[in-house]
């Protein structure tokens, strides 16, 4: 029988997992529709609006599930997590209040604006809307950021009664992992934007789409994915040199390093036993992990031997592969794709079904990433301060098991119908030809007329891209 | 114990900032909700009307919940787990309505025709689903989370009465955005849903006096007995413009079709003033007060710094999109 600390665990994992799933395209795609915006403004290019319409309705859903997701959050630390409330609620508070009024505001105000305000207000206001949405997701992942790196290494607080009290504000909100995990973030919201973009747009172009939009779309995208993708491995180098620093047990559970050694391997695959403290079936590349971690190849790398309270060994050693993996395959796609692109202005075929079968893997490499740090943080829920088992509930695990399986059932719906819409959305904007698209004076400088983005009106009008 | 000083003061501010963020919730997504609940089956375009009449709203309105939670979680920790505590599974029940209706809103517009009415369906359900929890937890409320049959009916009663709030609210937004048929249909649901709405509050206010030996001496005995007089009458005042107004509609170049939904936020913010005062010090009632359950003065400073600037701005913006969709919902071109 599951008790209720584990039950509330997978509960958490289970809405946060989902939760993340939609910020980390929001935040990155926002960016992107504005500067479709701007360069439509700039250039009076069509295509650019048409970039702008097809995806700010995507962007429209995938904000609407990660509102009603999110307010799930601000419920659950009362519901199932009462004692990190009451250990550093002075702390936690205050930066989720932040986050609500810097940001949620913001974003959920001039969506409506960006959305349907668009005959209604001057073109620079429209921009000026798509700008501040896209400013708010990004201040929202900033405060959210901020709370969860001082989970991994608080600062500037003390300790009265087993209840955490303010020092600092500037060493709580900038404490030693924040500017790593934003970056690292905002980043792979980037990555989990652009392939998005790119693999939607291939599948239109699959599908028979002979309009220049989402070869634009993908363009765009792939140089984008290009771009970011070695900025991300550096971020990710020095992010780990980071908890390397400061939480040194998650970094000995990534790399599956049981013992303290001088000039350690780097562990390619392996099938970590916590029974017997050693890796089963191991490929090791001799002093490469030293080499990373001390950039010496004979370093000493502490090994979880050093630690009592060290995370479990499996989950984080395995995830920490998986997102590495993906992030090299992306790097690969991304740049052997550019460069086709700038050679022969086209993509096969194959590569444009690479594109598509990648179009969700920024969302495999987030979650992988989150449960690596996540998980690599337990048995603390703050570290050094509050261990999670302390923090739980005493509400019974029957209730607990019951929204569990409530939350569940209904986030299996609602992610089946978000992929599936998805491809429903870019198979009805192939059928649209380009003539019909531009019919009146009026609509062409409006680009949601047609969008059916309420009422369904688009099977009215005929016309959704 | 009540403290001096700061200590006195920062949670009062900080109670009557919750209070605001509630209130605000109950108007804002009190409407969209009632709008959401009222879909009727047989008209699918005025399903689409009504729907794009809260379009540009809804993801607002639903911010000030969580700024409201958020102020609780902020001021008052140990209030904020006490609360969640007792109202674990009808939370869990409004989370899923809110999740229901909140998605349900955009997967419409996008999946086939088929699929459509489906959402429609959980839109409405979705809707209906969250104001019956929020109606329940408020009544739990109330009665200080007794568990007891005559406080789970309470709630129930509770829960019936916060509905047709809510719908006729709702209503009030329809004949005020809309024309023509639906107008007309929405004044009809409108005086259901405020006759409703007026037994309700008014068998809440007899039950809770009576119930609470406390609220009773806070109303009948206090120096302000005769100025407190003031909010039931000023509420049965407006309970009886909205009436008249219903009553007579439809109105000549659409006169004072904004009296109901006015009249409906008078009504709210009456009610809500009410029970705040019944109920205040105490932030869990009869168990704690605000000034217990108060988190640290240096943490309730940087937010309150913080709400004073930004708060002014949110209001400021969001009467700028009031204004930018001000008048009819337009159908077809809702932009």
């Amino acid at each position: 029988m599951l008790d209720t600390f584990l039950l509330s665990r997978i509960q958490f994992a289970a809405n946060i997992s989902f939760h993340i799933l939609f910020p980390s395209i929001t935040i990155a795609l926002c960016w992107f529709l504005f500067y479709f915006r701007v360069q439509y403004n700039r250039t009076g290019d069509e295509v650019w609006m048409r970039c702008y319409r097809f995806w700010v309705k995507i962007f429209a859903l995938s904000f609407a599930l990660g509102v009603v997701s999110g307010i799930t959050m601000s419920f659950q630390f009362g519901t199932n997590w009462p004692g990190y409330m009451e250990t550093v609620g002075n702390i936690a508070g205050p930066l989720l209040g932040y986050e609500v009024l810097t940001a949620f505001f913001l974003e959920a105000t001039f969506l409506g604006i960006m959305l349907f305000g668009i005959n209604r207000v001057s073109p620079r206001m429209h921009t000026l809307a798509t700008f501040l949405v896209a400013v708010g997701t990004s201040l929202s992942a900033f405060w959210i950021l901020a709370l969860n790196s001082w989970m991994h290494t608080p600062a500037g607080f003390e300790m009265r009664d087993g209840v955490a009290f303010p020092l600092s504000w500037w060493q709580i909100i900038f404490n030693p992992s924040m500017p790593y995990r934003v970056t690292h973030m905002l980043l792979a919201s980037g990555l989990t934007a652009a392939f998005l973009i790119a693999g939607i747009s291939a599948y239109r172009l699959l599908k028979g789409d002979h309009k220049p939009a989402p070869r634009l779309a993908l363009k765009v995208a792939v140089y984008a994915a290009a771009v970011l993708i070695p900025l991300q491995v550096l971020v990710g180098d020095m992010h780990g040199l980071n908890t390397l620093e400061h939480q040194p047990a998650k970094i000995a559970a990534m790399e599956a390093i049981w013992e303290t050694t001088e000039g350690a391997p780097f562990t390619v695959f392996a099938l970590p036993d916590e029974i017997d403290r050693l890796n089963r079936f191991a490929l090791e590349i001799p002093g490469a992990a030293s080499f990373i971690l001390t950039h010496d190849w004979r370093g000493e790398v502490k090994g979880l031997n050093e630690f009592t309270d060290h995370p479990p060994v499996a989950p984080v050693f395995y995830s920490f592969r998986l997102m590495v993996g993906m992030g090299m395959l992306m790097w690969l796609v991304a740049w052997s794709f550019s460069w086709m692109l700038l050679k022969k202005k086209t993509l096969p075929t194959w590569a444009l079904r690479s594109l598509v079968a990648m179009s969700f893997s920024g969302w495999i490499a987030i979650l992988a990433g989150w449960y690596v740090t996540e998980i690599g943080r337990q048995p603390y829920l703050v570290s050094g301060v509050l261990k999670s088992h302390d923090a739980v509930t005493s509400v019974a695990s029957g209730n607990v098991g019951l929204s569990l399986m409530i939350y569940l059932t209904l986030y299996a719906v609602l992610l089946t119908a978000y992929i599936r819409t998805l491809f429903v959305m870019a198979r009805k904007s192939v059928l649209v030809d380009r003539g019909e698209d531009m019919v009146t004076l009026q609509e062409r400088h409006n680009p949601l007329t047609q969008t059916g983005d309420v009422a369904g009106s688009a099977e009215k009008t005929g016309a959704a891209l | 114990m009540i403290p001096v000083g700061e200590a006195y003061w920062l949670p009062v501010i900080f109670i009557a900032l919750m209070g605001l963020a509630f209130l605000l919730y109950a108007v804002l997504d009190g409407y969209d909700l009632g709008v959401g609940i009222l879909l009727p089956h047989d008209e699918e375009s005025q399903r689409d009307m009504m729907i794009a009449s809260i379009g540009p709203f809804w993801d607002a309105n639903e911010t000030w919940l969580v700024l409201g939670v958020g102020l609780l979680l902020i001021a008052f920790p140990s209030a904020h787990s006490q609360i969640l505590f007792h109202l674990y599974l009808p939370v869990t029940l409004m989370l899923g309505g809110l999740i229901l209706r909140g998605v349900a809103f955009d997967f419409r517009a996008k999946v086939p025709p088929h699929d459509k009415r489906m959402w429609d369906w959980a839109f409405k359900g979705g809707s209906l689903l969250a104001t019956l929890s929020q109606g329940y937890m408020l009544g739990l409320f109330v009665m200080g989370f007794e568990q007891s049959p005559a406080a789970h009916a309470f709630a129930l009663l509770s829960a019936v009465c916060v509905t047709a709030g809510y719908c006729f609210i709702g209503a009030g937004w329809l004949v005020m955005k809309t024309e023509g048929e639906l107008q007309r249909r929405a004044a009809r649901w409108a005086r259901i849903g405020l006759w409703m709405t007026t037994l309700g509050i008014a068998a809440v206010s007899v039950v809770n006096p009576l119930t609470s030996a406390n609220v009773f001496a806070k109303w009948f005995s206090g120096p302000f007995a005769l100025l407190l007089l003031l909010i039931p009458l000023v509420c049965f005042f407006a309970v009886l413009v909205a009436d008249r107004y219903l009553a007579q509609f439809p109105f000549a170049d659409d006169f004072g079709c904004w009296i109901p939904f006015v009249a409906a936020m008078v009504i709210f913010v009456l009610s809500f003033a009410a029970l705040g005062y019944s109920f205040f010090p105490y932030v869990v009632p009869g168990r704690l007060t605000i000034w217990e359950a108060a988190s640290a003065t240096e943490s309730l400073w940087f937010i309150l710094y913080g709400a004073m600037i930004v708060l002014p701005a949110i209001i400021f913006y969001t009467l700028y999109a009031y204004r930018v969709f001000w008048g009819k919902t337009r159908q077809l071109t809702y932009y």
